[in-house]
């Protein structure tokens, strides 16, 4: 065990690298999530963000560093070990990812059906609840493709909810949504968090929904945490790549006429050398 | 110097090629062992065993292909009877021709004709299906669900198509036998009982099960590449596109190799 202390932090990410083939996308990160809390994990696109719950929920393996889960480091453990502490978590992906071959109350099963011995009675009054804690009441034999996109959001947070989860994790909740239903999705989340204890860790670009539900804010930007802390830390944060980020700057086109030069010719020095 | 350079380059080709075929084979092989394991050792191990996926595949995959395997190999029957007629009526034989066309049948084209057809409509889906799945997060959606993709997506196509492949190519075996019946009552002088009685006369049980163990080899590759290129699809609907198509090439290709080496087999383990 660290001294980072399992028992007040849900997760714990140590010092964590993580590369696709020979680049690495995340140099180094390290933070707390408390129990109980709601961290956005902010950053433009390509900052490394998703790959960063990736790893939390142990889709990507990192190439070192600890990534710390209710105690239990999970950066070596096999997929089957790790499916013991998955069964702990639930996911609601960016594009819901229901199965599109079962009935939106069969996806919010499936879970239940594998993993548990409940009786089918018990299950399908277990459904009805997720369902109507998402607002889908109504919607229990529709196929998911028969949804608009924030109701299968709605509908993958009901399944990522199926086995009463100790942490929950959003990717881009809000993304590809109009602004009613994506501040709809907002409050779904608020009201879930005041419904249950959960941990909740939402990756987002998007700042109003961010500042709406996050007790805290972790800042990523090329593979490197940037910023961290509370809202009003985060707003008062000076770290220019972060007022970037707040006062909505598009990035210069170019930084340095030398920086260009060698971009343009680098690949030619590369190949001769 | 380019030339030496390039003449270097033909080894290294090689080598690359060779490894990387022997990597494919050995992803093939990972999928099918993993598969047995959750099919066959899994639920003695206190691992849940849903056989409903399975029947499903078996539908899918053999149960719907029936008329088409029926309709492409009673024609071939067919072909064959009129294609050994021509030799055999030359040589005053043609009451050979049911012999001919029940060995060709029961020994190649029965299992690889069933191959065929089962590539072009259950191995191009898998890939399709995995990959679709794969691009839409579904395949990760299961891993966070803390699901095997393995044992949800794999073993089940594994099983129906074991039971499945031996099936359709005893029916398309009788079904080229009916065929290659067709000319032999209508220009060979056969009768339909006569036709059958020679047919039976001809072929001996080794006919048969050579033909049925091939069928279930190629169900096995069927199954493996179409996963795989499935699994292996990146991000993105073209990608999908292309997985689905390599599945089909790859696996006509391995089909045919794994039919030449294990007829090779058959021939030098008995000749006669």
């Amino acid at each position: 065990m660290t001294d980072t202390g399992a028992s007040e932090a849900a997760i714990s990410v140590v010092n964590l690298r993580v590369s696709y083939g020979e680049r690495e996308i995340l140099h180094g990160i390290t933070f707390d999530i408390p129990r109980g809390e709601t961290v956005a994990i902010l950053g433009g696109s390509g900052s490394g963000k998703s790959t960063l719950l990736r790893t939390l929920v142990g889709l990507e393996k990192p190439t070192s560093g600890e990534v710390w889960i209710g105690g239990v480091n999970t950066a070596n453990l096999s997929e089957r070990q790790m499916d013991a502490i998955r069964k702990r978590m639930g996911m609601s992906f960016q594009g819901s990812a229901l199965f599109g071959s079962m009935t939106v109350g069969e996806n919010v099963a499936l879970p239940l059906r594998e993993h548990t011995d409940l009786e089918d009675s018990t299950i399908e009054i277990m459904v009805r609840i997720k369902l109507g804690q998402v607002g889908l009441s109504a919607f229990e034999d529709f196929m998911p493709s028969e949804l608009s996109g924030g109701m299968k959001k709605r509908a993958a947070v009901a399944r990522a909810l199926a086995m009463d989860p100790e942490i929950l994790f959003f990717d881009e909740p809000s993304a590809g949504l109009d602004p009613i239903i994506a501040a709809g999705l907002d409050e779904l989340i608020l009201n879930l968090k005041k419904a249950y204890s959960l941990t909740m860790v939402v990756v987002t670009h998007e700042l109003a929904s961010a500042f709406l539900i996050a007790d805290r804010m972790v800042y990523v930007d090329r593979g490197h945490i940037v910023a961290l802390g509370t809202k009003e830390e985060f707003l008062a944060s000076k770290h220019p790549r972060v007022r970037q980020f707040l006062d909505r700057v598009p990035e210069p086109e170019v930084t340095e006429e030398l920086d260009y030069l060698q971009m343009l010719t680098g690949d030619r020095k590369n190949a001769k050398s | 110097m380019k030339i030496l350079e390039r003449v270097e380059a033909i080894p290294r080709a090689v080598g690359a090629l060779t490894i990387n075929s022997f990597a494919y084979i050995g992803g093939l092989a990972s999928l099918a062992g993993q598969s047995a394991y959750v099919t066959f050792v899994g639920p003695f191990r206190g691992q849940r065993f849903r056989p409903q996926r399975a029947l499903d595949q078996a539908m899918a995959v053999g149960v719907e292909a029936i008329a088409i395997v029926s309709l492409i190999t009673f024609f071939v029957g067919l072909i064959m009877a009129l294609q050994s007629a021509y030799v055999l009526r030359r040589l005053g034989a043609m009451q050979l021709v049911a012999g001919t066309v029940a060995v060709s049948i029961l020994r190649e084209l029965g299992p690889l004709l069933t191959a065929i057809v089962v590539i072009g409509r259950s191995g191009s889906a898998f890939a399709a299906e995995i990959g679709t799945k794969k691009v839409t997060e579904e395949v990760d959606a299961l891993r966070t669900m803390a699901f095997d993709p393995v044992a949800f997506l794999v073993a089940p196509k594994f099983l129906a198509m074991l039971v499945m492949m031996p099936c359709l190519t005893i029916w398309a075996d009788f079904m080229g036998v009916v065929g290659g019946s067709v000319f032999g009552v209508t220009g060979a002088g056969f009768t339909l009982g006569s036709y059958f009685q020679a047919t039976r006369d001809a072929i001996v049980v080794r006919d048969i099960y050579t033909g049925l163990i091939k069928s279930v080899l190629f169900g096995l590759v069927i199954t493996a590449v179409g996963c795989k290129e499935g699994f292996s699809t990146g991000a993105g609907a073209e990608e999908v596109g292309r997985s689905t198509t390599s599945a089909v090439v790859t696996s006509i290709a391995l089909v045919i190799v794994v039919d030449l080496v294990f007829t090779t087999l058959f021939y030098l383990i008995n000749p006669t």
